[in-house]
């Protein structure tokens, strides 16, 4: 369904190209598939590579077998792929109902828009009149994120680190969204994290790591490894 | 009235037929229908053009409406109202003025509002701007709003011009006694070469006086804004003035706020913030499926709403 062809990403730092992302290949076609890896090692770029907020130095970028490089957010975005954003954004004056509405593309019913919301544990009627602004938590924010692209239902669904910024009693019940997502989902969801959990939810893995694929493969063949201690990170031994 | 002004009276009131209660039309400079209540009086001026409205003490839930509505080409005006309001009332007062202009001579309202608000009363006064008509001749208004607060007394002040006028000054003034609360809430959008200025003073002569001025605007194209808000503490009292604007184009936008601290326990803070639209937020709108352009009307309607 996505596939990247020899996707590279540089920036200017200094007056000297750097890059961010060296020469990826991936093709993900399984309906879960989770990317992890070490701070800094390029998988954030690789999301808004994929929803189009940046563009590749080089490469191809195909969904559905046709070549997106060169399409806009907006088009990526009718043609099937949602972004739910690590840190979500606040808007004054734009309620949860707006954003909802906007996200699912037509005006939904209330009681529709509060089954969004309680699918990711918000109880609906404190929520849909409220505006999307500071008043709101960065967990309930996260939260509003992710029942966004529940109403969208799209074939491609990208999590950029879901659990970011989530309280523990929270996290419980963020597992069990993507539990059910996974059930449900029509097409694939990839999703960043660095969480054990969400991890072990996967049908596979992929590790990035300093701009490159270290490892793709089976959860099963994957995760073994990582809780054994990459690069002796507490994040992967759940120590953190 | 005709359709061109009763279109202008549904923008700046909500109205389609003439309202409940109390209620003074005045169109092309002249009373088009009034009404009176058991508890709310209107008596035209005899020396100057304008109205007096006497509300009685104790009057509850009960509302007056006085919008204006200009549609005959380079007519100029300047009206004179005053509400009396009694103590312990509790009412809605919407103002308002739509000026249609398909002429080449310039359209103007100049109104001076004045309130007298009695003790612990409570006023909700509305102010719609609005701006219509395919004339070259511009669309000014400029509105005055003079309030005196007595003790214990709350207003809230919801001022809007979201279109068409082409050059406005506004100047409000306030007067605050012991316990009395003044809020406002001003909407601009100015688009075009529209010039829009506001101008609040608020004295906070009493104690606990307490105020809180925000204005939320949005200048496109070549418009510009200027924002002059200047609160006094002269006792011990709370004041907060705030301008939020979203600049556009080739916009300019100006806030000046002005804080004067007379006596040890008056608390006063002012916030003001200008930029353009965050690119976060039309990223956000545009990765669910919404053009630039629509997430950009998206997030500016939000605003004002």
């Amino acid at each position: 369904m996505l596939e990247l062809q020899n996707v590279s990403f540089d920036v200017k730092e200094n007056q000297e190209q750097k890059g961010i992302l060296k020469n990826i290949s991936l093709k993900i076609d399984d309906r879960f598939v989770a990317i992890t890896g070490p701070n800094g090692g390029g998988k954030s770029t690789l999301a808004k590579i994929i929803a189009g907020i940046e563009k590749p130095t080089s490469g191809r970028i195909i969904f559905d077998g046709r070549d997106i490089t060169d399409m806009s957010i907006t088009d990526r975005a009718n043609m099937g792929i949602s972004f739910a954003f690590q840190q979500p954004v606040r808007f004054k004056g734009i309620t949860v109902k707006d954003l909802i509405n906007l996200a699912a593309g037509k005006q939904i019913s209330t009681a529709c828009a509060c089954e969004y919301l309680s699918e990711v544990g918000l109880c609906a009627k404190d929520y849909i009149g409220r505006e999307v602004n500071a008043s709101l938590s960065g967990g309930e924010l996260k939260r509003i994120e992710i029942a966004m692209i529940i109403a969208r239902g799209t074939k491609l669904s990208v999590f950029d680190e879901p659990e970011a910024g989530i309280d523990l009693w929270s996290f419980n019940n963020l597992i069990h969204v993507f539990e059910k997502l996974h059930e449900q989902v029509q097409g694939s969801i990839i999703i960043i994290s660095h969480q054990e959990r969400i991890l072990n939810i996967a049908d596979k893995i992929i590790v990035i790591a300093g701009g490159e694929v270290r490892d793709y493969g089976p959860k099963e063949d994957i995760l073994p490894g990582l809780l054994g201690g990459m690069d002796n990170c507490k994040f992967y031994k759940g120590e953190h | 009235m005709d359709a061109i002004q009763m279109n202008l009276l549904e923008q700046i009131s909500g109205l389609h037929d003439v309202p409940e209660g109390a209620y003074n039309i005045r169109a092309n400079g002249v009373s088009a229908a009034r009404n009176t209540t058991a508890h709310i009086d209107i008596v035209s001026k005899e020396d100057v053009s304008g109205i007096d409205i006497m509300i009685k003490p104790g009057t509850k839930n009960e509302s007056v409406h006085i919008p204006v509505v200009l549609s005959q080409a380079g007519l100029k005006e300047m009206v004179y109202n005053d509400f009396y309001v009694g103590d312990d009332c509790d009412v809605t007062i919407v103002a308002g003025c739509g000026i249609h202009n398909s002429g080449s001579a310039d359209s103007q309202h100049d109104g001076i509002h004045r309130f007298f608000v009695g003790k612990n009363s409570r006023v909700k006064y509305v102010e719609k701007h609005y701006g219509a008509g395919e004339g070259t001749g511009e669309r000014i208004m400029n509105p005055t709003t003079e309030v005196e607060l007595s003790e214990g007394s709350y207003m809230e002040m919801e001022t809007v011009q979201i279109k068409g006028v082409d050059s406005t000054v506004r100047v409000t003034k306030a007067k605050l006694k012991d316990k009395a609360t003044l809020v406002v809430k001003e909407k601009i959008m100015t688009h075009g070469s529209q010039y829009a200025e506001t101008n609040f003073v608020v004295d906070l002569d009493g104690a606990d006086a307490s105020t809180n001025v925000v204005s939320r605007s949005v200048a496109k194209d070549h418009s510009k804004q200027m924002f002059r808000s200047r609160i006094n503490g002269n006792n011990a009292c709370a004041g907060h003035t705030e301008c939020d604007a979203i600049i556009m184009d080739q916009a300019s936008v100006s806030a000046i706020p002005e804080l004067t601290a007379n006596h040890i326990d008056a608390s006063l803070i002012h916030e003001a913030a200008i930029g353009k639209i965050a690119g976060e937020q039309l990223i956000k709108l545009m990765t669910l499926g919404l053009t630039e352009a629509e997430a950009e009307a998206q997030i500016v309607n939000g605003f004002l709403k």
